[in-house]
């Protein structure tokens, strides 16, 4: 195909489509599977707008969006921040903002990187595939929204929103890891929603009821009794099924939040591989259309003025670096996969045996399909790479002087360095482990959580206080946290409210 | 398949909701931001937006996170000089590790400011004012109407037609009716095209055809592109609206005792409650009245930045107020406010005649008397003639400003809303 695609900076609808066509067609020969695509222009504002609501196309009213609104739009208004130049909604049909300010090379580049690049990781990576599910998010959202809506009309806007507030200090902990749940659809949630609220309540009367009703059943309600049976690492949906007091509306809510959570947990996983996909893919695109003579220099000359400072990677000393660019790290892997595939060298035949001259479609199809961040720098991090950016360990230990350099790009430090990093991906590794591990059920009904220390690594302590006391807000019985380190030795006990006799112990 | 939509066109403020949340629940602070901005303003741009700045410890969302300490790993980019087994000192502004004490100092004092617009700061800034004793009353016979647009209807005048409307019933007609005719037209199009491969046009059902397509093709065209029944006016309904009258007079000290300095403040009082008036009373009079030795009315131009000066007989100007309210505004229906300002240096036997004056003519038909003195140095004679005011009336209120800080808490105290 040699049909020259429109040039200039200028864009409609129909030179938009133009290249939609032309884009998708390459795709497609790059097996990219991905959802029906839904492309919508808007404006500036509209895409603060959609910035402040984190992503979600239809959100419920809260003040903390608004909180994100007005930042944007200060960091905006001075020119100290570009809008993203596009916003992409894992759903099904997949939603990608364009924003109109965009020129057209921008808006190619959009589309290549966001409708055909994230559009097919989600429609393919494992993670989304078996956690969300974008036939009925849009759905769900709406249905959130209006249901909040009417708790507030209901039951006043203060009590809503404290009531989000304490959910949303412990959403990250709002997830189940390994859980899949299920999958369902707006008319079945509001149907199931009446019935759940009935027997939730029961579940829950039958947890704390103080009677027991059978004699013979006595010997279950001593105190050796262990509730939960097993640690919940879900704290939102341990609240939900179990605090004592909260009305139904209140656990639909925390549910609400829940599901919300749950839906970005894989969003959170593939941070770089995302990125690093989609820039890797219109990178690939915009050039195969160069290759084909369907765009001319003065198009590719800012598309790689526009690559280049997306992949721009500040070295650590530079004052204003933020750690790795996810688009460069990313890209950089993906890009590299393919040159082991086509062009192995040595090395690459003694690091990758299974990739080096392997068909590179099918190998980063795969790669993108069957990992998450930490797995993906753990099988896919090369040499190379390493060397490229100049990687390097620094060890942060508070019992030295130093920072102390552990491994940089040599023969002897390419494989701690793979390992460090994938380590530092996991989202395990950046977010304190805590779970619910004990209820007094049978007194005061004070729920326990423990904190499983890594690395001697401290919680924040003001920030924990307070998060404390929102989980006070929801289970509305004392709440402790324990610290134990890695010899399951307990350290420190964190309680709200404060025990009185505190000033007295120390 | 990809679904172009442009939302351009669309209700740009989505998070507008949102965003009065995040106000209305920072109020206090962005309150107490809003009051002392205004001290730093100069007086021509008074009005106009914010910037606000609140701690950011105040409204950070907490989270279960890890803090400086303990060990863990960092993987940077773009090593120069390191090899294995480098000690490098830690930068200065990372706090150095175990113990408590370190975390709280370790946390930088940010501060997290925002734009407000001039409407939210003007709603902040003149939030729970209200004229007091305000009596709504309407003028006997000729009752106000506001009009209101509420729907549309199927008459009216042309100036009332809506376009828009009527062009949607119209098309919407076109195609209920013009659908059948199209689609026999088709039918009867291919029917001919497939007969003209055998035949030719001469044929007698070629012809039939041909003239069976010009009469509904006749038909077609016969539709009214738009017609009577499509048009729709938009509706106005009338719907009574209590008046309120009210006038409010302000008198203004320009004496030569009157330094640029407290100028400046009487001024600033002046245009709040000028901006806090037209903002939150459609209607209402304004009065001013500026005064040293003799009184004037004037016009609000003249009012704020005319550069007269002369000596001080206070009480020219109630005898100017006394004769416009007898002769403008002596209906009962008017609600009367005034608000006075001066530096406190009068004429000292004018002092007497100000309180009798106020007393007998002026406060028996005054909703509210609001008395600023500005700097003072000490309290003259006109100060102890108004106390003796206002022990006789309520409804007459008086306060020192002493720096320009203080003219917004004075103003807030002497127009608060009263719970009733």
């Amino acid at each position: 195909m040699t049909t020259k695609l429109p040039t200039g900076t200028e864009w409609d609808v129909n030179t938009l489509q133009a290249y939609d066509d032309a884009i998708a067609t390459i795709a497609k020969n790059y097996r990219l599977d991905t959802f029906p695509i839904q492309l919508e222009i808007i404006s500036s504002e509209q895409m603060m707008d959609a910035y402040s609501t984190i992503g979600m196309p239809l959100a419920y009213n809260h003040w903390s969006f608004g909180k994100q609104f007005v930042n944007v739009e200060k960091f905006y208004r001075r020119g100290l921040m570009g809008l993203a130049y596009e916003i992409v909604i894992n759903a099904n049909p997949c939603i990608a903002y364009l924003l109109e300010e965009n020129s057209l090379v921008m808006q190619a580049t959009v589309i290549a990187h966001a409708c055909y690049g994230h559009n097919a990781f989600f429609k393919n990576n494992y993670l989304f595939k078996t956690w969300t599910n974008p036939d009925a998010i849009i759905d769900y959202l709406l249905f959130a929204k209006n249901y909040i809506a009417e708790c507030e009309r209901k039951y006043g806007m203060n009590e809503v929103e404290e009531l989000l507030d304490s959910c949303h200090a412990i959403m990250n902990y709002g997830v189940d890891r390994y859980r899949r749940p299920q999958q369902l659809t707006l008319q079945e949630e509001k149907a199931r929603q009446k019935a759940r609220e009935a027997y939730l309540q029961s579940q829950v009367n039958e947890l704390w009821r103080t009677i027991p009703d059978d004699p013979n059943k006595a010997k279950f309600t001593t105190t050796d009794e262990q509730f939960p049976p097993e640690p919940e690492e879900n704290l939102l949906y341990f609240i939900e099924k179990n605090a004592p007091r909260l009305e139904p509306w209140q656990r639909e809510i925390v549910r609400i939040v829940r599901k919300i959570a749950q839906y970005f947990y894989p969003q959170r996983q593939t941070k770089l591989m995302n990125e690093g996909w989609a820039t890797f893919w219109h990178y690939t695109i915009i050039n195969t259309l160069y290759e084909q003579k369907q765009v001319d220099d003065t198009f590719m000359f800012e598309f790689m003025h526009n690559h280049t400072n997306l992949m721009h990677q500040l070295p650590f000393d530079d004052p204003s670096c933020q750690g790795l660019n996810p688009y460069t790290l990313g890209f950089n892997i993906f890009n590299d996969i393919k040159r082991i595939c086509t062009a192995p060298t040595e090395e690459d035949k003694h690091w990758f045996p299974e990739l080096a001259g392997s068909d590179w479609v099918e190998t980063i199809h795969f790669a993108m399909e069957n990992y998450k961040d930490d797995s993906f720098v753990g099988q896919y991090l090369s040499p190379k790479v390493i060397r490229d950016m100049k990687l390097f360990v620094l060890l942060d230990d508070d019992k030295q002087e130093d920072l102390i350099v552990e491994a940089i790009h040599n023969d002897q430090g390419y494989q701690t360095i793979r390992d460090t990093l994938a380590k530092t991906y996991n989202l395990s590794y950046s977010e304190p482990d805590i779970q619910v591990t004990r209820v007094n059920i049978h007194s005061d009904r004070a729920l326990t959580l423990t904190h499983q220390q890594h690395d001697r690594r401290p919680l924040d302590e003001s920030d924990c206080n307070e998060v404390l006391q929102h989980i006070h807000t929801l289970w509305q019985f004392p709440v402790h946290l324990e610290t134990t380190d890695e010899a399951d030795t307990l350290i420190n006990t964190v309680s709200y409210p404060r025990p009185r006799d505190e000033s007295t112990e120390t | 398949m990809t679904q172009f939509i442009d939302r351009r066109k669309n209700h740009k403020h989505k998070s507008t909701v949102n965003r009065q949340r995040f106000i209305q629940r920072y109020k206090k602070q962005i309150k107490h931001a809003v009051a002392s901005a205004v001290g730093k303003r100069s007086i021509t741009n008074i009005e106009g937006g914010e910037t606000v700045t609140i701690a950011e410890k105040e409204i950070t969302e907490p989270t279960f996170h890890y803090r400086q300490g303990g060990k863990r790993h960092i993987i940077l980019p773009g090593n120069k000089e390191f090899t294995p087994g480098d000690h490098i000192k830690r930068p200065p502004n990372v706090s150095k590790g175990a113990g408590s004490t370190a975390s709280n100092k370790g946390e930088g004092m940010d501060e997290f400011s925002f734009e407000l617009s001039k409407e939210e700061f003007l709603d902040l800034f003149f939030d729970d004012l209200e004229l007091p004793n305000l009596i709504r009353t309407r003028l006997g016979e000729t009752p106000s109407f506001i009009s209101r647009r509420a729907g549309y209807t199927t008459y009216g005048i042309p100036p009332n037609i809506s376009v828009i409307r009527s062009m949607r019933n119209a098309l919407a007609r076109r195609i209920a009716f013009g659908n059948k005719y199209k689609k026999q037209l088709a039918r009867i199009q291919a029917e001919l095209e497939e007969l003209l491969t055998t035949d030719n046009d001469d044929s007698p059902e070629a012809k039939r055809l041909i003239e069976e397509a010009q009469a509904l093709e006749h038909k077609l065209t016969s539709i009214p592109f738009i017609d009577e029944v499509d048009i729709r006016y938009k509706n106005r309904t009338k719907q009574l609206a209590p008046t309120t009258q009210a006038v409010m007079f302000c008198i203004m000290d320009v004496s030569g005792s009157m330094d640029e300095k407290k100028k400046e403040i009487a001024k600033r009082f002046f245009i709040l409650l000028y901006l806090f008036l037209t903002r939150n009373y459609e209607k209402i009079e304004l009065v001013f009245i500026r005064h040293h030795t003799t009184a004037k009315e004037v016009d609000e131009e003249e009012f704020f930045y005319s550069r007269e000066t002369g000596g001080t007989v206070v009480s020219s100007a109630l005898e100017e107020t006394k004769r416009i309210m007898q002769e403008r505004y002596s209906s009962p229906d008017w609600n009367i406010y005034i608000a006075q300002a001066s530096d406190g240096d009068n004429w000292n036997a004018d002092s007497p005649h100000c309180q009798e004056l106020l007393c007998n003519n002026i406060m028996p038909l005054v909703q509210y008397f609001a008395y600023v003195e500005i700097l003072p140095r000490h309290h003259q004679s006109l100060w102890r003639a108004y106390i003796g005011v206002k022990e006789l009336f309520k409804n007459f209120a008086m306060r020192n400003i002493n720096n320009v800080q203080s003219i917004y808490p004075v103003l807030h105290e002497l127009f608060k809303r009263k719970m009733s």
